[in-house]
């Protein structure tokens, strides 16, 4: 009897990094460059009401977290999230918000660490852009992809 | 159609981060190359001083609320950079006369809570703050920055800083040496880089001695199913740590606010010093506003600031920056102007200025109480200042651009303070003519 379940032990433990990879390949909870579905799962997520706004060129959809942090995601025609930025007094949670881009962001963050100089991050790749900056109760910034913005579109004119 | 998972669903799986991120912990960053400071060139005494503004009280004659304020190198040659602040702190455990001081803390007025570096604290064994809803637990918190988190516990000490004390503090101290078992949350991570250093923070510590009572609010106070990544408390065991909430009286608070007299504020003032720079500059930190004769607002003017981001509005070539404030924990002016240059060379150095001259330049910061208060700069070519000069009053960057008029800002940082009596007054406290939040100068 102990011999056949530790030879199921043995055969799960073999299908662990299966059931891994089976969840990592699951739809990455948004934001930046995913679609639609990843900004109401960030409504979701962020427990926060979900205002969205048609503009002309996107959709501008804004998240009100309990903390009072404002996220606005910017959905571009084609179907993509495009931009992001936030403002409020705690930072949203950037793994989330970047989705795939958030490696790059944590490595940029520590390649440009200086001592004292932690108030204001500009991180500016060619497929991901970042500008946060913040100190207690006040933390926003904006990010965004420039391939994916559309044609004409300032991002600097978003709030 | 598969949803995608929350975190809070694939917290129990260790190895995978939610949202199909790479996760783990970020590696701890070093010092980047390119640090244009060096410690070589440090002295005690500040050439280029001057006497202090004279429209602030003189401190010179010193007293029990009058500590000492230095611009200089920090503990370590890697963790020097120009415009920082340090005074020395004294800490116990609690009701004992088991202390030690610590020199080289950062005063940060764009924060609040005493942070200590685990490191520099030694053997002193300050008591963790147990998690009064968990037996056996302790409460320990992930600091938000702009580009990173520190992490560690919450502890409680005395706190003794010139002629003042606090009993029984919140303090935070933070994990440098690993000495800290559990591992640090991936929802604490998602802050971005680990500066939970010497190195990093650039100091052996933190004095925030800010507009604010506690460093979160109420907020924190919350049960922590109402709050979302990422959290600032958590209550651990001895391997794995969840988001906790956090009663306002056991948050990581504003040490001055326990002070039993002068406990509504600070004031920092640093000499004048030569547009070239100063290798140091030594001023004052003095605790209390208008409560002691030496202390008064004198011909200050007080700008009340928004009790949600302790704010005010500054106008500048004639935008309205909606985001103003004066921060001793940033060593720049940083505001946004696009006609003048970065410097160039890095992703570093980019964060500064770099006109072909330096430039004099204004703006008017506006109170929500009206009051209006010019303020004249200047800002200088980086590249021209002296890199064995700690005091620069004229350092500057630009602010964010890409995050547009709404929330726009100008962060007054150290520069700013050269030359002027800085007030910072507590949320809700009765500082002088005013009640807190409010910064004059």
């Amino acid at each position: 009897m102990s011999d056949r379940i530790s030879r199921a032990a043995r055969v799960l433990a073999g299908l662990m990094p299966v059931a891994l990879l089976w969840l990592a390949s699951l739809p990455v909870c948004a934001s930046l460059g995913g679609d639609v579905g990843s900004v109401s799962a960030d409504s979701v997520s962020f427990k926060g009401q979900l205002l969205s706004t048609g503009m002309l060129q996107y959709d501008q959809h804004d998240i009100t977290t309990p903390s009072g942090t404002v996220v606005h995601e910017y959905l571009s025609r084609a179907g993509k999230v495009f931009a992001v930025s936030w403002h409020g007094p705690m930072p949203p949670d950037l793994r989330q918000l970047f989705g795939s881009y958030f490696v790059s962001y944590q490595s940029a963050a520590a390649a440009q660490s200086r001592p004292g100089m932690h108030r204001q991050l500009n991180v500016a790749l060619s497929d991901f852009v970042v500008q946060a900056s913040g100190h207690l109760r006040a933390f926003q910034g904006k990010a965004y992809v420039p391939s994916l913005v559309p044609a004409g579109l300032s991002v600097t004119d978003l709030p | 159609m598969l949803r995608c998972l929350r975190w809070t669903v694939l917290f129990a799986l260790a190895a995978v981060t939610a949202c199909g991120g790479g996760g783990g912990t970020s590696t701890a960053s070093s010092s980047s190359s390119g640090s244009s400071t060096s410690s070589s060139g440090s002295s005690t005494s500040s050439s280029g001083s001057s006497t202090s503004s004279s429209s602030g009280p003189n401190f010179s004659g010193g007293g029990p609320n009058i500590v000492s304020l230095t611009v200089g190198p920090g503990p370590t040659p890697s963790s020097s950079f120009f415009n920082v602040p340090y005074a020395s702190v004294t800490v116990c455990i609690p009701s004992s006369s088991t202390c030690t001081t610590i020199a080289n803390v950062l005063v940060d007025t764009g924060s609040v809570g005493l942070r200590l570096m685990a490191s520099a604290l030694g053997t002193l064994a300050l008591p963790a703050q147990a998690d009064p809803n968990a037996t056996g637990n302790v409460i320990a918190e992930c600091l938000p920055f702009a580009d990173g988190y520190t992490w560690g516990i919450v502890a409680s000490a005395d706190v003794v800083i010139g002629g003042e004390k606090a009993s029984a503090v919140p303090i935070n101290v933070i994990d440098d040496t690993g000495s800290f078992s559990p591992t640090v949350p991936s929802s604490c991570t998602s802050d971005g880089t680990a500066l939970s250093s010497i190195d990093s923070l650039g100091a052996n510590g933190v004095l925030g001695v800010g507009l604010f009572l506690q460093d979160c609010g109420s907020y924190c106070a919350q049960p922590a199913s109402d709050q979302i990544a990422p959290f600032f408390y958590y209550s651990c065991n001895a391997s794995t740590c969840a988001p906790a909430s956090e009663a306002l009286n056991l948050q990581v608070i504003n040490p001055v606010s326990l002070f039993a007299t002068d406990n509504n504020g600070v004031i920092l003032q640093l000499p004048t010093i030569a547009a070239t720079g100063a290798t140091t500059a030594t001023g004052y930190l003095v605790f209390g506003i208008a409560t002691e004769s030496n202390n008064g607002l004198g011909s200050a003017t007080v700008l009340t600031v928004s009790s949600d981001s302790g704010t005010f509005t500054t106008v500048y070539k004639g935008q309205n920056l909606s985001y103003g404030f004066l921060d001793s924990g940033s060593n720049g002016l940083f505001f946004p102007d696009s006609s003048i240059p970065d410097c160039t060379g890095s992703a570093e150095a980019d964060e500064f200025y770099c006109p072909t001259s330096t430039l004099s330049l204004s703006a008017t910061n506006q109170g929500l109480n009206g009051n209006t208060s010019l303020v004249n700069f200047q800002v200088a070519n980086l590249n021209d200042l002296s890199s064995t000069d700690f005091a620069l009053d004229d350092v500057g960057g630009p602010a964010t651009p890409i995050t547009g008029l709404g929330t726009s800002y100008f962060d007054f940082g150290l520069p700013f303070f050269y030359g002027h009596t800085v007030y910072t007054a507590i949320e809700g406290l009765a500082a002088g003519s005013s009640t807190g939040p409010y910064v004059a100068y």
